[in-house]
């Protein structure tokens, strides 16, 4: 792999810098800079689309995939698609991530769209972090679409950070739950300048005492625009909640509009959203512990979104 | 030691609060800022602190002139403050703001010990968001943590700590309140109408009406208040705005 992979990969999978342990798919520019495939965990290669399908067995118990995609230039529009296959009883933590570079003109994009089929009772930890990177005025764009299948009594857990220098996002997830199962989704995100992200999150609770928590976290900078949209779908005996809290800085915009549908007595469905600009008593706190104002300022955006 | 000499405060609509308050804060001493609602106290606090700009007057700190000084500049200068309606955040855990006020980083053990002296079970609380998950009254004893955990505050402002407190929690703030008076490195001024408070005050000023109306020790002044002789327009208990 080239030497910005190496830069973002220490961003988006915390790479040390060393070789990478267990199962691994290093995606650079459109290309495969590195696979490797674990005893529990077969990395295999679409036959009909680029993309890999990651098939993680029962036996696999804490450990560990890496699936990170690198755009290192611009004029690359890369598209994949990924699917994991998580066997009923499995236990996997899933480090995926996205950093696009660009020190040109050109614009470069990551398309990436990850299908999940989690079996019964098995549990997904899924890590996502998104950056831009680059001098070039080429626009950096990430659209990244989820699709997740949940199997009786599984547990996932989404949480996804986009920081800065991503020109564009536009993520769509949807999920449909099936019974026991728990989906937890927490999303953090800063944009600043003209950057704009659009999240859009769809779930449906199909099966009894099935759930969903979703709670995005978001600070808006600058000229910089955001548009959260959640749907819940409670079609059983089920609970869902959706939280969309963001900070306003600048001329900063964000559009937040979380819906709630329940087709059933038992769906007990909850929404919240909060857009305002960083409380003036907050900021008073902090000085009184010796804080300068944008020491505090910073405090409680690192905080917010950490 | 904390000079305040002939301090004034008016609302922006113009109605003086604080109409020259001369008071003094001795080092190493527990000083009791009590009487009516509405008399001024909160609003002294606060220009203590650095929140609100005296209309007149000046304050002196250790013998600095700190009037002119911001917030941030007065907290570097040893000015802590208990506010007495806690501020809530998203994101920063409870140990994240001992840890602010503490300017380092805290053993758990270290945590343990500033929540317990205000009551809490530290494990249960450390890791938890300061937001409002918790019930007042655990946000306000968490408040009073970040000043005690001031370590190079030497004087420390609490405004009405008793408020949304329980008894239980209240005896273990009285005893804190009194390991700072026995190590004798810090004064404490605290705004509060609770006699048990003002049991262990060395000194105990009554403003009402925005004036000081009484002042002295507590051996001289507690028992004119219990007996209600320390008014010099308003009688405790009634507001500003009512009739004297």
């Amino acid at each position: 792999m080239n030497e910005i992979t190496g830069q973002l990969l220490k961003v988006v999978s915390d790479w040390d810098g060393g070789s990478f342990k267990g199962a691994y798919n290093i995606r650079e520019d459109s290309g495969c800079a590195g696979r490797q495939s674990s005893e529990n965990i077969k990395i295999e290669p679409k036959n009909d689309n680029p993309g890999i399908v990651i098939k993680i067995s029962a036996k696999a118990q804490k450990e560990t995939v890496y699936i990170p995609a690198c755009i290192t230039k611009g004029g690359v529009d890369d598209l994949v698609y990924n699917d994991f296959i998580v066997e009923d009883g499995a236990d996997v933590i899933i480090v995926a991530g996205c950093g696009v570079h660009s020190d040109d003109e050109e614009e470069s994009r990551h398309n990436g769209i990850h299908r999940f089929f989690i079996g019964k009772n098995a549990k997904v930890l899924y890590k996502e972090k998104h950056i831009g990177t680059g001098k070039g005025s080429g626009a950096k764009r990430i659209n990244p679409v989820t699709d997740v299948t949940m199997g009786e009594n599984s547990y996932m857990e989404m949480d996804t950070i986009q920081i800065s220098g991503v020109t564009s996002s536009d993520r769509s997830t949807s999920a449909r739950l099936g019974a026991g199962a728990k989906l937890v989704i927490r999303e953090r995100l800063m944009t600043d300048g003209n950057e704009t992200a659009k999240s859009v999150f769809d779930v449906t609770l199909d099966g009894d005492d099935s759930g969903v928590d979703l709670v995005s976290r978001s600070v808006a900078k600058g000229n910089s625009y955001q548009e959260y949209k959640s749907v819940i779908n409670g079609n059983c005996r089920c609970t869902g909640h959706s939280e969309c809290d963001a900070i306003l800085a600048d001329n900063g915009r964000v559009n937040a509009a979380p819906a709630l549908n329940a087709s059933s007595l038992d769906a007990s469905l909850i929404h919240e959203a909060a857009i305002g600009k960083i409380a003036g008593e907050q900021i008073i706190k902090l000085r009184t512990l010796g804080l300068t104002e944008e020491e505090a300022e910073r405090k409680i955006i690192d905080g917010f979104l950490k | 030691m904390l000079e305040l000499k002939d301090i004034r405060w008016r609302l922006p609509e113009g109605e003086e609060i604080l109409k020259g308050i001369d008071l003094t804060v001795p080092d190493g001493k527990l000083t009791v800022v009590t009487g009516p609602n509405g008399g001024g106290k909160t609003s002294l606090a606060k220009i203590i602190a650095g929140l609100y700009e005296p209309c007149g007057g000046s304050i002196i700190l250790n013998g600095e002139d700190i009037t002119s000084m911001d917030i941030t500049e007065r907290a570097k200068k040893g000015v802590a403050y208990a506010f007495q309606q806690p501020v809530r955040f998203k994101g920063l855990t409870v140990r994240d703001l001992l840890e602010l006020s503490a300017e380092e980083k805290l053993s758990e053990d270290r945590i343990c010990s500033l929540l317990g002296e205000v009551g809490l079970c530290a494990r249960e609380y450390m890791d938890r968001e300061a937001d409002s998950s918790l019930s007042g009254g655990e946000s306000k004893r968490i408040e009073i943590a970040t000043v005690l955990a001031r370590k190079n505050a030497d004087m420390l402002v609490f405004d009405e700590p008793e408020a949304g407190i329980d008894l239980w929690s209240f005896s273990n703030l009285i005893t804190a309140f009194e390991r700072l008076k026995s190590e004798g490195s810090r004064s404490l001024l605290v705004i509060s109408h609770q006699e048990r408070i003002m049991e262990i005050a060395d000194h105990i000023a009554v403003i009402a009406d925005g004036k000081v109306t009484a002042q002295g020790s507590r051996e001289d002044i507690l028992p004119r208040i219990l007996k209600g002789d320390t008014r010099s327009k308003c009688p405790l208990g009634k507001t500003r705005k009512e009739e004297c």
